[in-house]
């Protein structure tokens, strides 16, 4: 991966001057983690999934943008709501899509991803879109294939899409993210959600403190530039943004708490302490939610509350990431 | 970069562009005005504008169309442009709708517009503004309406400029860069 040092600062206010003196282009063929990219191409990403909001209030709601190309969700570990998301927005885009899931198919007859990929490609693949129970599955796997790659999650590394209609919702909702102090909430150990809000958010120059548990808050995390703190009520009152992670019980069971009911008491959100909240803080959620464990019905129900935003934001950057790489030769 | 128009000879345009376009306007028929990203919709304003202050009595919706989605290029480009919204949220059925665009040349981004309004209902009519026609065609599209015809050679490249957008008004001629 090059880094491009060129599409910095400048393009932050893309969307107003894209044109024509200094158009900014796009040449990734691959999303693989928000490492890789400049805050100048992460906000192209946000910008151009404003222009693809439109597309999903029109009573047509089908764009050509993609039309002829093929997509390759390919799931090596399940996922619903991603999948989803990431077929409807192929489909909006009039692209074919054609689905692999790990369960009962031939990777339980003992071909490798790679060959799985590559067969897969064979039909004339142009996108894939992969989940994978494997840190850099994706990255290895762009180093091997002609056809773009989109990480839609791999293994504790990154989940890009959803950091990016994270900071979506939040400038949509805030008015901005430079500046605001986001509060990350959970498992920040197992997260690849955490991971790809903390180097989104710090690259667009807002502060990140993680909260959790000891057993799930490494402080080796804090290079990536974030501060910590065990105790949530501690850092309630000064946070923008509460981004509560979901507890994966069914991958640990409690084994990094004593109980998921301690783990509410001290780190779940509940309306005492919204009130003790900025006014307008945004609290979010990346789902599927424990309801009374992250947190409770009323917070998640409330007007704080941005969750299914969220997910309806998911759906226009999934087509503008779709739009990007299929438009990429890098 | 050499100019073509001056300030004054792009409101003269303009003027005529008006004039041929009023001349047509329907009576009975709600009328929208659509423009293409970016001077496209920046004319389209003015048009409607002047509309409102001419014929204050007609029903005049206005909005805005990226054609980026529907362009023909667009796999065969490098890199991605930038797509911006798509703004009409009125219903196009039956309206008589003049589709306004700064520059004429091979007809492929009317033609990408034409595709683009389909998504969004069944006008009644559509006709075509131009504000520079410079000829060059690839397909069968022709403008209704044109403020001025210029001749230009096809290795050359008509850039129109407006206040709104570019902090100067006029129209340049440029080499055209591969892009």
């Amino acid at each position: 991966m090059t880094k491009k040092a060129s599409s910095s600062r400048k393009s932050r206010t893309a969307s107003e001057a894209a044109e024509p003196d200094e158009p900014f282009v796009w040449t990734r063929k691959d999303l693989l983690g928000l490492d890789d990219l400049s805050a100048g191409e992460i906000v192209h990403i946000l910008d151009t999934a404003a222009g693809f909001e439109e597309v999903s209030t029109r009573s047509i709601k089908k764009v050509p943008a993609l039309r002829g190309k093929v997509v390759g969700l390919m799931f090596f570990e399940p996922s619903t709501r991603t999948r989803m998301s990431f077929e409807l927005a192929a489909g909006r885009m009039s692209a074919d899509t054609i689905l692999f899931q790990s369960a009962g198919s031939s990777v339980s007859k003992g071909e490798t991803t790679l060959d799985t990929i590559r067969n897969v490609e064979a039909m004339g693949v142009d996108i894939f879109v992969v989940r994978h129970d494997q840190s850099g599955a994706p990255h290895m796997l762009a180093r091997n294939v002609r056809a773009g790659i989109v990480n839609a999650g791999d293994g504790r590394h990154e989940h890009p899409t959803q950091a990016l209609l994270d900071m979506y919702t939040i400038r949509q909702r805030l008015g901005r993210i430079e500046g605001l102090k986001v509060a990350v909430v959970g498992d920040i150990a197992h997260s690849r959600v955490a991971r790809s809000n903390i180097l989104g958010l710090r690259k667009l120059g807002a502060e990140v403190v993680v909260v959790g548990p000891p057993t799930l808050v490494p402080s080796a995390i804090a290079p990536m530039g974030c501060e910590i703190a065990n105790s949530l009520d501690d850092v309630l009152g000064e946070v923008d943004v509460v981004n509560m992670l979901r507890i994966q019980f069914e991958r640990f069971g409690t084994s990094m708490f004593p109980s998921l009911r301690e783990y509410h008491k001290l780190f779940g959100m509940d309306s005492r302490r919204l009130r003790r909240c900025k006014k307008d803080v945004l609290v979010m959620h990346p789902g599927p939610i424990n309801r009374g464990v992250e947190l409770t019905s009323d917070v998640a129900d409330g007007p704080n509350s941005c969750i299914l935003q969220q997910v309806a934001n998911g759906l226009a950057i999934r087509m503008a990431v779709l739009y990007l790489v299929s438009q990429g030769s890098q | 970069m050499r100019k073509l128009l001056t300030a004054e000879q792009v409101e003269a345009a303009l003027d005529r562009l008006w004039e041929a376009v009023a001349g047509e306007l329907p009576s009975e028929t709600p009328i929208a005005v659509v423009g293409i990203r970016t001077r496209g919709h920046t004319l389209a304003e003015r048009i409607v504008r002047r509309l409102r202050e001419e014929r204050p009595d007609m029903s005049v919706e206005s909005g805005v169309l990226d054609i980026t989605f529907y362009r023909d290029d667009l796999s065969r480009r490098r890199g991605a442009p930038l797509v911006r919204a798509t703004e009409i949220d009125f219903d196009l059925d039956d309206v008589w709708l003049l589709l306004v665009d700064d520059v004429l040349q091979t007809g492929r981004s009317v033609r990408a517009a034409l595709d683009a309004l389909h998504d969004f209902g069944r006008p009644k009519v559509i006709r075509l503004a131009v504000l520079i026609d410079r000829g060059g065609r690839e397909l069968p599209i022709s403008a209704d309406f044109v403020g001025r015809k210029v001749e230009v050679s096809s290795g050359e490249l008509v850039r129109v400029r407006l206040l709104e957008n570019d902090d100067e008004e006029g129209v340049f001629i440029t080499e055209k860069q591969d892009r």
